[in-house]
């Protein structure tokens, strides 16, 4: 639970920190450090340089432009769950960031640094891929946006490159009529989800006309229910149809298996907290 | 009823008065291990074993030694000549292997010590742990505690023929006999989990040898510094009289810190070998990792009864998973849960035995409630299910069985005497506030609409107060003393050592009423052996009635010395002397003499009778005669969700009865802590190790202790049965909580789901392992 030693630098622009990172290709990122200083306190990662964000800015802020509003990386979870521009007009994401770990974490922790970790149990992943979220990283080579659903490979693995830094997570302005949800069961030590279900559903004269499920914890990735979407389109909104619709949740996933949940309970987990997260949110689409 | 004496509550005894320790804890200005820091000071860090079996074949330290800023490297070898990690278990049959502060040619458990460098600071000193190379020829490993057992089982310690550590055996009146005339058996088995004490401040010792006075001055983050220092000197054979052990700010322990750690002797040892001062400081994953786990137990308990509900007899085996060794304590601790077996029943026959069995594991020792959990748990769920076996209500079952209040003191079938207690009082107060025949009428309504409702008792009784001295290893009394300064500031040393109870807060409240002075002028020294002459620390609730008592004391020695000189300045008859609020009288002579003016008299010696000695001070001793004996009934009702398994805590009425209480404040803080130490177990928590000893559950990640958000609102009342056996009337309330609140979850959970046929799930009962149950119920 000691460090190995390693250097700190705390640059103050971009164009600075993306420098460092190709100079040193042992260096590594520290956004909020929720989830790197613990590994490196376990000698887990052992990085020749921490290159701290934290001073730059322009990567904490929140704004709105065009139906889309872009989070700077660098937003505290404590900041996205009292952002009253995404209270308003992204509630989702407010309710995942207010699930996730604790105060001391959420004030912390960044969106940035939890979308580069891609722990497979970790809150946002459910909410951003309901959002059809998108993710914009920087090299010195110059800028990319890349759909969440690509971004995140697998666990603990993104498609970021050593050179490259997360700037903005980008999440569509809520469409009137629709209606989202989180519903989670966490793992009562670290507080991760062991399933978290993001919905977005959206009525039109009694039935569903749109649908969005996002689920954490379950597979080695967080994952778009595309089945369980596909089963609730079209169809009248009431309890029936989201059970019926959510006993397809971890279809085709293979289910994680670990000392807190197994496989089968996780499985069962997610029909259980898809079809309250749909009901929930369906609730709400008036 | 025996009568006591109680204290009066003119002043502070009694009240809620606001702890004097908080405001240097929460400014963050007292002074834990970690804050000490000497001249030239160095830092160790440990090795420990990655096998939980191996045999070291070599290990090379040449590496590490010669990294920049490294003082010296310590093996096994090196350490050979100091004395044993003690313990102090005398049972006949005990085998005690060889216990040595480092490992020698074999490990035993996953983080078991190997070697220890000390270095220019915790970042080289670990960087050195890190280099040195062990080579170990990994062996055969058992981690189970009932495999362990097996005829053919691998014997952690080979130079044994088996694992059994010890046998004991208790037994009273004629239970072969009951059990062959009872109308009813019932049983169960039960595993309790081995726990991660985790103290917020892990284990720390700074150590330092002044050549000069040939002084060994160590801070240590115990509980027992008089202890630790007795146990230091033997082992580092040193005169007694050159070690002092101060125990500064000590941020909990819950009798994980009432222990001798080899890491102690080790920082020691290498203080004196360098002849610098070095500080060590366990970090988490080693506390988690070493620090000797509490419970571990396989329990079975069968149960006789006669149609009509009396219990007649028990019969109860204990399987305690010792781990590769002893701590200090290890083998005594399940004897507790022996002698608590029949808890507030009257049961008149018993049997006992209790197996202590090696495993491949960290050992096992202390940990709040040590033994009468255990012993509580299984019992109130066989209770529970003797009433489902007889259809009688099991609050009623329970009532049936208690002595009545007039039939104290009550000797038990295992020979304890308990001091005093009106069971039904607190029980019938408790049925009353959980609202009990309406939550039973909930409770069908629910089931009907397929809602899991559920109520779970537990009447608990529990040994404290330790304790008499023939029954304890290094003595049960305690010491105080009252040193009054010339000023007439009050200054009060106990032996006991407090960390968080708040005992400075409760002996000040003691002094500052038997004074008549402000709390603020009394100090409260405790924790330094170079202070407090005498002492032997704070576990076993024992802080209050032994600890306090020996102020209430001293504190009486005062007042009767001090009108002593009064009568004489006063020109009064001695028997005319009243000491009311600080005020020295008579109604003999108009002039009064306030404590402070007496104090100075007493300093200045002047104008003192001839036949007494100046200085206002006085030490005594206080010896209890029993046990003191608290009592309580929790009640939990629940609500489980079908569909994951979780479970909700819909009340929690607790009704304690821990005799006189010195402050209301302290003793809530005390049961609502114990409260969550103890449903942390029923729910949540679990040191869980690999078939191959690796600890899976190495971290907070993993290892869950209950958080402020997974805790109930808890219903307390109080009771009030003094203690006969001292004179405060107090008992003790460190570990009522915990004993008391895991079985009224478990058989809450239980009860929720009795109607699909369950009888017992076993703890941690995680949402996981309650879906399953109903799961296969509702399947089958």
């Amino acid at each position: 639970m000691i460090a190995a030693s390693f250097d700190y630098s705390a640059p103050e622009t971009l164009a600075d920190a993306l420098r460092v990172l190709s100079d040193d290709p042992e260096a590594k990122i520290l956004a909020g450090g929720q989830s790197l200083i613990p590994i490196m306190k376990l000698r887990l990662s052992i990085p020749s340089q921490v290159v701290d964000l934290g001073g730059i800015i322009d990567l904490h802020a929140i704004a709105e432009e065009e139906g889309i509003i872009r989070i700077g990386s660098m937003t505290t979870h404590e900041q996205v769950e009292h952002s009253e521009l995404l209270s308003e007009k992204c509630p989702l994401l407010v309710a995942a960031a207010s699930g996730i770990g604790d105060v001391q974490v959420r004030n912390r922790g960044t969106i940035g640094g939890s979308v580069a970790h891609a722990d497979p149990a970790a809150d946002y992943p459910a909410a951003l891929q309901a959002l059809d979220a998108k993710v914009k990283v920087v090299s010195s080579a110059g800028e990319k946006i890349i759909p969440i659903d690509e971004f995140i490979v697998d666990a603990l693995t993104t498609a970021l490159e050593p050179d490259e830094i997360i700037t903005e997570i980008h999440v569509p302005t809520e469409s009137t009529g629709i209606g989202t949800a989180y519903e989670t069961i966490v793992q009562p030590a670290s507080g991760y989800a062991i399933v978290g279900v993001a919905a977005r559903i959206g009525l039109s004269e009694g039935n569903i006309s749109f649908a969005r499920v996002g689920i954490t914890g379950v597979g080695s990735k967080a994952y778009r229910a595309l089945a369980v979407e596909k089963a609730l389109e079209g169809q009248p909104a009431k309890d029936d149809t989201y059970g019926i619709a959510s006993r397809v949740a971890a279809e085709g996933v293979e289910a994680l298996e670990d000392l807190h949940a197994s496989s089968e309970y996780r499985a069962h987990l997610a029909t259980v907290f898809t079809c309250r997260a749909i009901a929930a949110a369906a609730g709400r689409a008036q | 009823m025996a009568t006591t004496t109680t204290p009066t509550t003119k002043g502070f005894v009694g009240k809620r008065v606001r702890r004097t320790e908080d405001p240097r804890l929460i400014t963050g200005t007292a002074t834990y291990v970690d804050d000490v820091t000497r001249p030239g000071m160095l830092y160790a860090a440990v090795l420990r074993s990655p096998y939980a079996s191996a045999r070291i074949s070599s290990i090379s330290i040449e590496k590490a030694a010669s990294l920049p800023g490294v003082s010296a490297v310590y093996t096994g070898e090196d350490v050979k000549a100091v004395g044993p990690v003690p313990c102090a278990g005398s049972m006949p049959t005990l085998r005690v292997p060889h216990h040595k502060i480092l490992a020698q040619d074999r490990v035993y458990y996953v983080g078991h010590p190997v070697a220890a460098v000390v270095a220019i600071d915790r970042y080289v000193a670990q960087d050195a742990v890190d280099q040195i190379e062990v080579e170990y020829e990994p062996t055969e490993c058992v981690a189970d505690p009932e495999k362990a057992l097996e005829s053919d089982a691998v014997r952690v310690h080979p130079e044994y023929d088996d694992n059994v550590a010890f046998t004991f055996h208790a037994e009273g009146g004629d239970t072969d006999a009951a059990f062959a005339a009872a109308d009813v058996v019932v049983s169960e088995r039960v595993t309790v989990p081995r726990l991660a004490p985790s103290p917020m401040e892990t284990r720390g010792v700074v150590a330092e040898y002044d050549e000069g006075t040939e002084e060994l001055l160590v801070y240590s983050s115990t509980q027992i510094p008089h202890l630790l220092k007795t146990q230091l000197a033997v082992q580092l054979s040193l005169p007694e009289n050159h070690v002092r052990v101060i125990a500064p700010e000590v941020g909990g322990g819950f009798g994980s810190k009432c222990n001798v750690w080899a890491e102690e002797a080790l920082t020691c040892f290498a203080a004196m070998d360098l002849k610098q001062p070095i500080k060590w400081i366990e970090n988490r994953r080693e506390s988690i990792n070493v620090v000797a786990h509490g419970r571990g137990h396989v329990d079975h308990l069968e149960m006789a009864a006669s149609k009509d509900g009396t219990i007649t007899a028990l019969r109860f085996k204990i399987l305690q998973d010792i781990g590769g060794h002893h701590q200090l304590l290890t083998p005594i601790i399940p004897t507790l849960a022996v002698i608590m077996i029949p808890g507030l029943y009257k049961i008149k026959n018993f049997t006992a035995d209790l197996t202590g069995v090696f495993t491949n594991l960290p050992p096992t020792d202390l940990y709040r409630g040590a033994g009468r959990p255990e012993a509580t748990y299984v019992l109130e769920r066989v209770v529970d299910k003797l009433a489902d076996k007889l259809e009688m209500d099991p609050a009623e079952l329970r009532l049936k069985n208690f002595p009545a209040a007039d039939e104290f003191p009550f000797e038990t079938a295992t020979g304890l005497s308990y001091d005093s207690g009106d069971y039904a009082k607190a029980f019938n107060i408790a049925l009353e506030n959980v609202g009990y025949d309406s939550f039973l009428k909930k409770q069908e309504k629910a089931r009907s609409k397929g809602r899991l409702l559920g109520l779970g008792i537990s009447t608990y009784g529990e040994v404290c107060a330790f304790g008499p001295s023939p029954a304890l290893p290094a003595g049960g009394w305690e010491s105080a003393t009252v040193r009054v300064e010339a000023t007439g500031k009050v200054t009060v040393m106990s032996g006991a050592s407090p960390h968080g109870q708040g005992g400075e807060t409760a002996y000040s409240q003691l002094a500052a009423d038997a004074l008549g002075v402000p709390m603020e002028d009394v100090v409260v020294i405790h924790g330094d052996t170079g202070k407090v002459h005498w002492g032997v620390g704070t576990f076993g609730s024992r802080g209050t009635a032994i600890g306090g008592t020996a102020v209430h004391l001293a504190l009486e020695d005062i007042v009767a010395k001090g009108k002593k000189y009064a009568a004489h300045i006063l020109n009064a008859s001695l028997d005319s002397i009243q000491f009311n609020q600080g005020i020295f009288s008579s109604n003999e002579v108009e002039e009064k003499l306030t404590f402070q003016e007496l104090a100075l008299e007493a300093a200045v010696a002047q104008k003192l009778p001839p036949d007494t000695e100046p200085g206002l001070s006085a030490t005594r001793f206080f010896e209890p005669p029993n046990f003191a004996f608290p009592f309580g009934a929790h009640i939990c009702t629940v609500e489980v969700d079908g569909d994951t398994g979780q479970v909700e805590i819909l009340r929690y009425i607790a009704v304690d009865d821990i005799g006189n209480v010195i402050n209301p404040m302290l003793v809530d803080g005390q049961l609502h802590g114990g409260v969550a130490q103890g449903l942390g177990p029923a729910f949540l928590e679990e040191v869980v190790f690999s078939e191959d000893g690796q600890l899976l559950t190495g971290t907070f990640m993993d290892y869950a202790i209950p958080k402020a958000k997974d805790m109930p609102w808890i219903e307390s009342e109080r009771t009030v049965t003094p203690s006969p056996v001292n004179p405060l009337g107090a008992k003790g309330v460190g570990e009522a909580g915990t004993i008391g609140s895991l079985p009224a979850f478990v058989n809450a959970v239980v009860d929720a789901l009795s109607h699909m046929g369950v009888e017992h799930i076993d703890i941690p009962m995680t949402p996981q392992k309650v879906w399953n149950l109903i799961n296969e119920r509702s399947q089958s």
